[in-house]
């Protein structure tokens, strides 16, 4: 059975390959084979599962070694894999949501030129997200890490016609290179003080390092979780990433890809329990970047990067759930899966409302929509419910969780992050029904475009519709489930391990605050976009709308930081090292030989003549030289 | 005594003079019985290549299939030949590179038509196949020379083709003094190198006259290194170190050290894009390859004495040339700033003295090699369509040339060193064992990564994507011989990505061997994890 795990990994890279190379033979029926190729994994995914299922919770964990892939004196990286609890529970998650946005690609991309090759990116950053969660070593967890970033790059830049896409993709890229820094310096200090990379090695080793080298690792990880999953500081990507075609934002900038962070923190679970000192940095950077993430949400008025902005305040709960330690991690998870669920259908929801509005991002040229797209509303506001924590819902189940966490914390520290998680709630609320207001309900501000299109809003075909309605399935249910007898944290107990914090609040009070802050952000929200008309033009607003419009000014603020004095320097070295550099040691040869003169005549026609005297030189000198010694 | 090493340098050297020696003309047959004939030629290098590296083994002598013959008698001067594992690769790596950069060029270097309808120079085609194979002989013999006045003699000697590559075959992309320019990246080529052959010749004599005056009268380096090991060849602290910097001086001007790199771009970016694959890719490698050699073997204590002073230069390298590459509007140049700054980087593995760093810096010698190989030719097959360097000349190439472009940004992944693609091995591998001995230097490296990245999808950006522009309209995608030359390194790319361990296994012993003569040993991990190994895996 173990030796399925590394065919969960070589199905979608089978495609990617065929797909990048075959050429127009998969142009008609490629699209087919990427889908049937994530499923395959989804089925080995489903198989495993079972199958572990049937063991005892302590034989859970199985492992499968393919190769040594670097070896040289101590250093040793094989390509392994390591089945677990934790790694399962992402496999079902990326298989099953990628089969699904495949399937929805079939419908969303059926026009596109370039539809293969957008199944074959899709493919690979299946294969590479696959091994991310797989690997049993962090060398091997960073291959995968920067492959997800190159599917990424690739998706992002899919429409590289247009040089704001091709920018983004760059500034992804180059945004998590910064946080993949993070992940190497990581390793490296790992070898220095294990001499080994792999988890469990590094996990057997830890409690003898000091403090001091573990908080170090532990902070070089969070650098590399705060990249790939756009927290703050390394957050100003994310919203630029939604210059990709939709099911890309759905897949791997909401569902997939943008929560390895969570993932990493997680599986570092025993360095991050041993460094207090960072895991209170992990959680302000959670606190920081929900509160960040919700207020640019609120701003927005393009409607993929008004859920960028969520996606990056859902994840700051995660990132705070898991900074924790053990009365987190579960948690962290669990609402991961869950709002890899609800966010992915709410994207899917917004592709197709683009779908059947020429494109259209802007949400103040929606409105009044859910009657031209009923499937597409219903789905959408079931994401919608989940994800603003609505009773019975996934996310009430996940969020809440993460609230009573927060407060479990602690003392000051508790009473802090319970209160921004439940700012974080209220604003999540507002945005959200934000977005439902803006786009389904309402009068009609559809807008014609610049070629004259008027919108004929239509219902998408039942290929996109209906991965629509699988999720929403999830969103309704799976936190239910989860929550059932704590299955879901019992599941990832051996993992993560498990602690009851010392809460000073009760569950119930806490579910109760919460509720009061969701419909606080809900009422504000109609009483603002609900009871009154929206304008077309969006008004000045305060400091902190522009602003946040603006995304908090990461931009400006990056821009003025790295980007200009960056080229400043690039551009004054480029001078220098023709003047200076190149000067100097052209001058210091110049003075030693006395050849500034020739050199003018060199381009005057004489320079081959002179190069062989230059080098018969040369030999005259060692024959001589040699005669010398000899005589 | 077996012939398979004289076999492989002399191959292509008779090659290179039977190419020089077929008849010239302008007729599309002549030009053509040159190109195979050179091809054929290059390509029996290449077997006989794989044939040294099948029949070295690893775990045997430091220096295998060795071949002697005497030449000058009286000074101890004898054409010895052996091969140990980082030669083998760097032979191999030659022997792979330079049919390809053949089948790259060509035609870049056909007679030159004059307006009234003659022919200038009409054995530029034999010359030029020729002068590439000459090339390539006296690599592989720098390679393999086991005597250090017969690698001295190459190492100059590979000037004078290298010399006439450089300033007689242009890209026809450059401005309308482009013929001056080229004359002047050609002969500033030729000082840079002839200057430090000069230093490096005194000390060659140098080194002979302190060991002939202890009745060691040869320039045979395993002698040498052999009597410095056991104690019979005593060279004075003082000049070891002059002796050492001599030596040093030669290679870091080519291979090239920052601040000795400023002929590199002009050399790189005037030369045609198979001159410049030959120069950086392989020529380079000379330099390095002989720092690890002649350096650490000859003068083991000076190098380690000097080792921080160089990693701090090779430092300055990275990041300098990573900065530079930045800011460049030529794509050639920007190619060879970023190959000043993994120079850096297989300099720094070099002297980091750790096992990691200094398997990482031959491995990086090869993976560059390869890398950059495909990045340059592509670049000049873009070039060549839209007949400028600049980049500001391109834009939107993937809406028209996919193929082009796929393969641009593959090489361009490569240059960044992307997980999967060789260049990340040896890349870690040089930082990991820089970090374990010299951790702040090790840091302030991994700041390459980020501009790699940062110059690489920029170039990739301007050229390839946002819309098509004009002059880039009608370009054509790759046609079947440029697909041949890009596809093998693009597998070899992957290939030595994904399972490198035929080169480190190569590789390593020969490491080991060099770590013993500088007496260097790895750091020992602070709280080391009991050694698994693969097999003990469930």
């Amino acid at each position: 059975m173990n030796s399925l795990i590394p065919l969960l990994v070589a199905a979608p890279l089978l495609g990617a390959t065929l797909l990048l190379l075959g050429g127009r033979l998969f142009d008609r029926y490629g699209h087919w084979l990427g889908t049937a190729l994530a499923a395959t994994s989804f089925g080995l995914g489903l198989a495993l599962f079972s199958d572990m299922l049937g063991r005892d919770a302590e034989h859970r964990s199985v492992s499968q070694y393919l190769y040594t892939w670097i070896e040289v004196g101590d250093f040793k990286a094989d390509v392994a894999f390591q089945l677990d609890q934790l790694s399962v529970t992402f496999v079902l998650l990326i298989t099953g949501v990628g089969t699904l946005i495949h399937i929805y690609s079939m419908g969303y991309m059926a026009h596109d030129p370039r539809r293969r090759r957008f199944f074959a990116y899709l493919n690979l950053f299946l294969a590479a997200m696959l091994l991310l969660v797989l690997a049993d070593n962090y060398l091997l967890l960073y291959a995968g890490w920067e492959g997800v970033g190159l599917a990424s790059y690739l998706l992002i830049g899919f429409w590289q016609h247009k040089p704001s896409a091709a920018v983004a993709a760059k500034k992804a890229f180059l945004v998590n290179r910064v946080g993949d820094l993070g992940l190497s310096i990581a390793i490296m200090l790992m070898f220095v003080e294990f001499g080994d990379f792999t988890f469990s090695g590094v996990f057997g080793a830890a409690d003898q390092a000091s403090e001091g080298k573990l908080t170090a690792i532990a902070l070089m990880l969070l650098l590399a979780a705060c990249g790939k999953s756009a927290q703050v500081p390394l957050q100003s990507w994310l919203g630029d990433a939604m210059e990709g075609p939709t099911p890309v934002s759905a897949l791997i900038h909401a569902a997939t890809m943008v929560t390895a962070g969570v993932y990493l923190i997680t599986r570092s679970s025993v360095i991050f329990n041993l460094a207090p000192d960072a895991q209170t940095v992990v959680v302000v950077v959670g606190a920081v970047t929900l509160l960040f993430g919700a207020i640019v949400g609120c701003a927005k008025d393009d409607i993929k990067k008004a859920l960028a902005g969520s996606t990056m305040s859902q994840i700051g709960y995660m990132v705070l759930a898991a900074g924790l330690g053990p009365i987190g991690y579960a948690f962290a998870i669990m609402h991961l899966v869950t709002h890899g669920f609800f966010k992915a259908g709410l994207f899917l929801g917004a592709g197709s409302v683009m779908h059947g509005m020429n494109d259209e991002v802007n949400m103040r040229h929606y409105g009044g929509l859910r009657k031209y797209m009923p499937v597409t509303f219903v789905t959408f506001g079931l994401g919608y419910l989940a994800i603003i924590g609505f009773p019975g819902l996934s996310g009430f189940f996940s969020k809440d969780q993460i609230i009573e966490a927060a407060f479990a914390k602690g003392g000051t520290e508790g009473w802090i992050l319970g209160v921004c998680t439940l700012v974080g709630a209220a604003v999540t609320a507002f945005y959200m029904t934000r977005v439902m207001l803006l786009t389904f309900f309402g009068e009609k501000r559809w807008q014609t475009d610049d070629e004259g299109h008027e919108p004929h809003p239509h219902e998408s075909p039942a290929v996109m519709t209906l991965p629509m309605v699988v999720l929403a399935f999830g969103s309704v249910f799976a936190g239910g489930l989860f929550a059932w007898n704590e299955s879901f944290v019992d599941w990832l107990e051996p993992v993560t391990g498990l602690a009851h914090g010392d809460s000073p609040l009760n569950a119930t009070t806490v579910t109760l605050l919460t509720s009061v802050c969701v419909l606080a952000g809900v009422l504000l929200s109609w009483l603002m976009y609900g009871r009154s008309s929206v304008p077309v033009v969006p008004p000045v607003g305060s400091l902190l709308t522009r602003a946040a419009r603006r995304d908090l000014l990461q931009d400006d603020f990056n821009h003025a930081v790295l980007v200009r004095p960056g080229s400043a320097l690039a551009a004054s070295l480029v001078y220098l090292d023709s003047k200076a550099v190149d000067g100097f040691v052209n001058g210091l040869a110049a003075a030693i030989g006395g050849i500034s003169g020739r050199l003018r005549r060199i381009q005057t026609g004489y320079v081959r003549t002179y190069a062989l005297s230059m080098f018969g030189g040369t030999l005259v000198l060692v024959a001589t030289t040699l005669l010398m010694r000899s005589v | 005594m077996s012939y398979l090493l004289t076999a492989t340098c002399a191959v292509p050297a008779a090659g290179a003079v039977l190419t020089a020696a077929l008849p010239g003309g302008t007729t599309e047959a002549r030009r053509r019985t040159a190109k195979l004939t050179a091809m054929a030629v290059s390509t029996a290098a290449l077997v006989l290549a794989v044939l040294v590296a099948v029949r070295y083994e690893p775990g045997g002598d430091r220096y295998q299939l060795t071949e002697s013959y005497s030449w000058i008698r009286s000074f101890g001067i004898s054409f010895s030949l052996g091969v140990d594992g980082i030669g083998a690769v760097l032979v191999l790596l030659t022997a792979v590179l330079v049919p390809i950069v053949l089948l790259a060029s060509w035609h870049d270097a056909e007679p030159i038509q004059n307006p009234d309808g003659t022919f200038e120079n009409l054995r530029r085609t034999q010359g030029f196949f020729a002068l590439v194979l000459a090339v390539e002989a006296m690599v592989i013999v720098s390679f393999l020379a086991t005597d250090v006045f017969v690698f001295y003699v190459f190492f100059e000697a590979m000037l004078i083709p290298m010399y006439f590559l450089i300033g007689g075959f242009g890209d026809r992309a450059g401005g309308p003094d482009a013929s001056a320019q080229r004359s002047y990246a050609a002969v500033k080529f030729l000082l840079y190198n002839l200057l430090g052959g000069l230093v490096m010749l005194a000390a060659v004599i140098g080194l002979y006259v302190i060991a002939a005056g202890q009745g060691l009268a040869t320039f045979d380096l395993p002698t040498l290194t052999n009597a410095i090991a056991d104690g019979r060849l005593v060279i004075d602290p003082t000049a070891e170190k002059a002796l050492f910097l001599g030596f040093f001086f030669a290679f870091a001007v080519k291979a090239p050290l920052w601040p000795l790199h400023t002929w590199l771009p002009n050399a790189m970016g005037e030369a045609t894009a198979g001159t410049a694959v030959l120069i950086t890719a392989v020529v380079d490698k000379v330099g390095t390859f002989a720092m690890l050699r002649f350096c650490l073997g000859l003068f083991p204590e000076a190098s380690t004495t000097f080792g921080p002073v160089i990693l701090v230069l090779a430092l300055i390298g990275i990041v300098y040339g990573a900065l530079l590459a930045v800011g460049q509007k030529d794509i050639k140049r920007l190619v060879a700033y970023a190959s000043i700054s993994h120079f850096g980087f297989i300099i720094m593995g070099i002297f980091a003295f750790t096992t990691q760093a200094q398997s990482g810096a031959t491995l990086y010698m090869v993976n560059h090699g390869i890398s950059t190989a495909a990045w340059m030719l592509v670049a000049g097959f873009l070039i060549s369509r839209r007949g400028s360097r600049l980049i500001s000349d391109f834009g939107g190439v993937q809406k028209v040339a996919p193929v082009l472009a796929g393969t641009f940004l593959i090489g361009g992944l490569a240059t960044l060193s992307l997980p999967g693609l060789a260049p990340f091995v040896s890349e870690f591998l040089v930082l990991v064992g820089t970090f374990s001995k010299y951790p702040v230097i090790g840091i302030i490296a991994t700041l390459g990564i980020v501009l790699a990245a940062l110059y690489a999808l920029l170039l990739y950006q301007r050229t390839m994507t946002g819309p098509v522009k004009e002059g880039v309209a009608g370009m054509a995608d790759l046609k079947v011989r440029e697909l041949a030359v890009v596809a093998p390194l693009v597998a070899l790319t992957i290939l030595l990505g994904v399972y490198p361990k035929p080169l480190t296994d190569l590789v390593n012993p020969t490491v080991d061997a060099t770590q013993s003569q500088v007496q260097q040993t790895d750091p020992a991990p602070a709280h080391p994890v009991a050694a698994t190994t693969g097999g003990e895996h469930k």
